[in-house]
């Protein structure tokens, strides 16, 4: 991308950004019921759109193609996942997390 | 004018101590991004801290990193963030009986109306004595500038070492599948999330990570599914 490609692209999430936290605000004044079915949305999407973006962190791992078939990452989400389901300590299973993959990739898989 | 400084002292003062865990949870985020950003992304130091000062929102700034690394799509980068920042549209919605009466600085309480922000004014009460206005304002206020120090020490710290950093990235993966985790232990039901990680890996499998072009259709999918499934759902969460 050339620098004013990528200014754009900022501008789109900065535009994006500003779009979700002000929609409330203009299109619901205050005392109005909100409809409920934006409600129900409002509740419902969050956690979606977090699996979303676990999936989008993973999508270039070769799964299928590659000579180890994602095993680094694999092996280091599961031990995010067990780390942070047992201590709930964001920091340690984050730093772990990614030291263990660092270690992997540039030791074991290489 | 005096008066009006010492009410926004005090405000100061009273918010503070309710800022500290986040005060070191985004020092470390920040940091976290400000390093990948100029050591694994190769961007001048200074980009992280001018993108928290503009965008200022967290996983998706994680996220624009890589979709700057990528093939212009500018539409994309839109939807996505629209996407990802959808829970903030009900964050505003829970705040709004909160916010509309504000007379000062409401603007800005809207635009940082962060996660974590919003955990803190959802919840926390003012001291009698203390004006609830510039109590959330200095809540907003502090925790962005925690973030922006972080995201600019360690955008700093990203362009002076020249490590090894093979495998740095996973940083972003380690930081969001802990979010997904922390949501995940809250929920009483997980039908929204097994939804969200099936269907975009569905979507994946499908249309294949070139250009991005899986989230669109992933993003469709969810929407249609949980309206398909609105029924069952609200009855779950009525009993």
């Amino acid at each position: 991308m050339t620098l004013a490609q990528q200014l754009v692209t900022i501008a789109m999430v900065a535009l994006g950004t500003v779009l979700t936290r002000f929609l409330p605000f203009w299109l619901f004044p205050a005392g109005k019921p909100t409809p409920p079915f934006i409600r129900y949305l409002g509740r419902m999407l969050p956690p979606a759109a977090l699996g979303l973006l676990v999936i989008y962190c993973v999508k270039d791992v070769p799964f299928v193609a590659g000579q180890w078939h994602g095993l680094p990452e694999l092996a280091s989400m599961a031990l995010v996942t067990a780390l942070h389901l047992w201590r709930k300590n964001m920091f340690l299973s984050i730093a772990a997390g990614t030291a263990c993959y660092m270690l992997l990739v540039q030791f074991v898989f290489v | 004018m005096s008066s009006t400084k010492a009410v926004r002292r005090a405000a100061l003062k009273a918010a503070f101590p309710h800022t500290l865990p986040i005060l070191t949870g985004y020092l470390f985020l920040g940091a976290s991004y400000g390093i990948l950003s100029s050591l694994a992304y190769r961007f001048p130091w200074y980009f992280p801290a001018l993108a928290s000062v503009c965008v200022y929102a967290g996983s998706m700034q994680f996220v624009s990193l890589e979709l700057l690394a990528g093939p212009f799509l500018p539409l994309h980068a839109l939807m996505m963030t629209l996407m990802v920042n959808a829970r903030h549209l009900f964050y505003g919605l829970t705040m709004l009986d909160k916010y509309k009466p504000l007379r000062h600085r409401k603007g800005y309480l809207i635009f940082g109306l962060t996660d974590e922000t919003f955990s803190l004014n959802v919840t926390l009460e003012p001291p009698m004595d203390v004006d609830r206005n510039w109590f959330m304002y200095y809540i907003t206020l502090l925790d962005q500038c925690y973030w922006v120090t972080g995201a600019t020490l360690g955008g700093i710290f990203g362009s002076l070492i020249h490590l090894e950093v093979k495998g740095l990235e996973f940083v972003m993966t380690a930081l969001l599948l802990v979010i997904f985790l922390e949501n995940w232990m809250k929920e009483t039901r997980h039908t929204s999330s097994l939804l969200g990680l099936g269907l975009t890996a569905l979507s994946l499998a499908l249309f294949g990570p070139a250009n991005n072009l899986f989230i669109i259709p992933a993003m469709a999918a969810i929407i249609a599914a949980l309206a398909l499934l609105r029924r069952p759902l609200e009855g779950g969460e009525a009993q």
